[in-house]
């Protein structure tokens, strides 16, 4: 292959070897079902035991309170229809944010389709949610409130304990999606005051197809799996034990490595816009100036449109993404970008580069030369920048 | 995702910029759905001796216009307006579903760069009607005005 320049971080990670190494031998060696009782089974029974304590080690929660489930998106969907379908007889009002994953968004709005009713809470330009607008808005049948701990696309980071506060001060279930900032942020689910927090396995180097819900204890959810008595009877199907181990090393060696790699990240990050700023004109840095995931750079390019920069990048074999409403399969740029107060055909020229542990600054280097070029070529091609220039 | 057309187009467009003086000038598209395609024409007795353009948009829009103005090149008039939207796409080795669309812009710069060459120069094209270019038929959005 290629040599590959990757800053996709966002969208998925590559598994690294320590973790790699510790789940080959549950695939053909210790392939035990952990349901069984027999000795070879013990293997998988004890990996998973291990793993569990691992990932509620890393977020202060207890080993009893983590559940494993196949990723983020299902974690998601549990926890809302899972609290929905409890709480039914309680109240009907959920609250989250118009910038959510659409593993929230889509899911809640199933369940506005079968008789709830969803607040989504407006961002600021930062892609801030207002804990005003979010007090405001908690009606006597709001069940829950679900919030992201940081965003996707832009890196925002939420004001999550503040969150968890007014949550726990109403008496109001706080669930986060959490999928982006579990390995690259410091998490205390305690001193948060989180409910529930959603996880993925694949964003911090770890497999695809595994993540983890975290359940506060106390808090009654419905399955949505339902089938054999596996993790307490609440999420059937037997477990993914290689994928389960991976989760479990990647998230150990991500918080154990924690403060050097957001001190490297932050510090290429940063030097990554600022050059990008000074060399390019007309460009907007979108999401929080500081309160970001470490690796996150999000930037519109004006007058070009976000495809036709990917694919440029690609010839280089640059990996990005972009909220183009030609990457996302629908007529309209990214609903976080609309959400943040970006017109449209500015949204559209947006590009997403987010940072990995093992990218330089001479990638980041090169790659900063490549984008001076391709945006240049791109402009030169747009009616809309001639017109922008004719008017100067 | 694209054929190897579509990305040697989209990489070397044929005849990207614009003509001064233009006989016609044709602009289609909306930048709020991403994609703006602007043709210019210089016609000498009934034939397209010129054409060049400027895109904003996706890697299929950008070689639809090139691919476009290859095919317009040095033909006639009439021949200019025998040029679809497939003929585009099917030039281009095809185009994704979702990115058809960008092959119909092509094809409606070709006729409003013609219709503004029509008007200018008071030449009557059988088959062009002023009325043909809604963007809303390009992409189901409500135009601002």
């Amino acid at each position: 292959m290629e040599k590959i320049i990757y800053m996709d971080h966002a969208a998925t990670t590559p598994v690294r070897k320590e973790v790699l190494d510790e789940m080959m031998p549950y695939f053909s060696e210790y392939y035990g079902n952990p349901s069984s009782i027999y000795y070879l089974s013990n293997f998988s029974k004890i990996a998973i035991d291990k793993a569990r304590e691992r990932v509620a080690k890393t977020i202060n929660a207890e080993k009893n309170e983590i559940y494993f489930t196949g990723g983020g998106t299902e974690a998601d969907n549990w926890a809302i229809k899972g609290i929905a379908s409890k709480l039914r007889d309680k109240g009907n009002h959920i609250i989250t944010s118009k910038i959510e994953h659409h593993a929230i968004l889509h899911t809640c709005e199933y369940l506005e389709k079968n008789g709830f009713e969803v607040t989504y809470l407006n961002v600021d330009e930062y892609g801030m949610i207002s804990l005003d607008e979010l007090e405001r808005s908690i009606k006597d049948n709001t069940i829950l409130i679900s919030i992201m701990f940081a965003n996707n696309e832009i890196g925002t980071i939420e004001p999550i304990k503040e969150i968890g506060s007014i949550a726990r001060k109403h008496n109001v279930i706080f669930h986060t999606d959490a999928v982006q900032a579990v390995g690259s942020l410091p998490i205390d689910v305690k001193d948060m005051n989180i409910d529930l927090l959603s996880m993925s396995a694949h964003k911090l180097y770890g497999p695809k197809g595994v993540g983890a819900l975290y359940v506060r204890k106390g808090i009654k959810i419905d399955s949505l799996i339902h089938g054999g008595a596996q993790e307490k009877n609440k999420r059937a199907g037997t477990e993914n034990v290689p994928g389960i181990v991976g989760l479990g090393k990647a998230i150990e060696l991500a918080y154990s490595e924690l403060e050097e790699n957001t001190a490297k990240l932050v510090e290429l990050r940063d030097y990554m816009i600022k050059n990008i700023q000074n060399r390019i004109p007309e460009v907007r840095l979108n999401g929080h100036p500081t309160k970001r995931l470490p690796g996150n750079v999000n930037i519109c390019f004006r007058y070009i449109e976000g495809e036709s920069l990917l694919l440029s990048l690609d010839m280089y074999k640059i990996e990005a993404s972009s909220g183009s409403a030609c990457t996302s399969g629908s007529l309209d740029p990214s609903h976080v970008l609309l959400a943040i107060g970006l017109p449209h055909e500015i949204a559209h020229g947006s590009l997403r580069l987010s940072l990995g542990i093992k990218n330089t600054k001479e990638e980041v280097d090169f790659v900063i030369d490549k984008l001076v070029t391709i945006v240049d070529r791109l402009r030169q091609m747009s009616p809309l920048y001639e017109k922008n220039q004719e008017g100067k | 995702m694209y054929s190897e057309k579509v990305m040697d187009h989209f990489m070397n467009p044929r005849n990207v910029g614009e003509i001064e003086n233009a006989d016609g000038v044709g602009e289609v598209g909306n930048p709020k759905c991403g994609d703006i395609m602007k043709m210019y024409l210089k016609i000498e007795n009934g034939i397209i001796t010129d054409v060049k353009f400027k895109t904003f948009g996706c890697g299929s829009a950008i070689a639809s216009s090139s691919m476009a103005t290859e095919l317009i090149k040095g033909k006639s008039i009439q021949e200019a307006m025998q040029i679809t939207n497939k003929a585009v796409a099917e030039a281009l080795d095809g185009l994704p579903p979702v990115k058809m669309h960008c092959s119909v812009l092509a094809e409606q710069a070709i006729r409003k760069a013609l219709l503004d060459y029509s008007k200018k120069t008071g030449v009557k094209i059988e088959g062009l009607d002023e009325n043909e270019f809604h963007e809303d038929d390009l992409h189901e959005i409500e135009v601002e005005d």
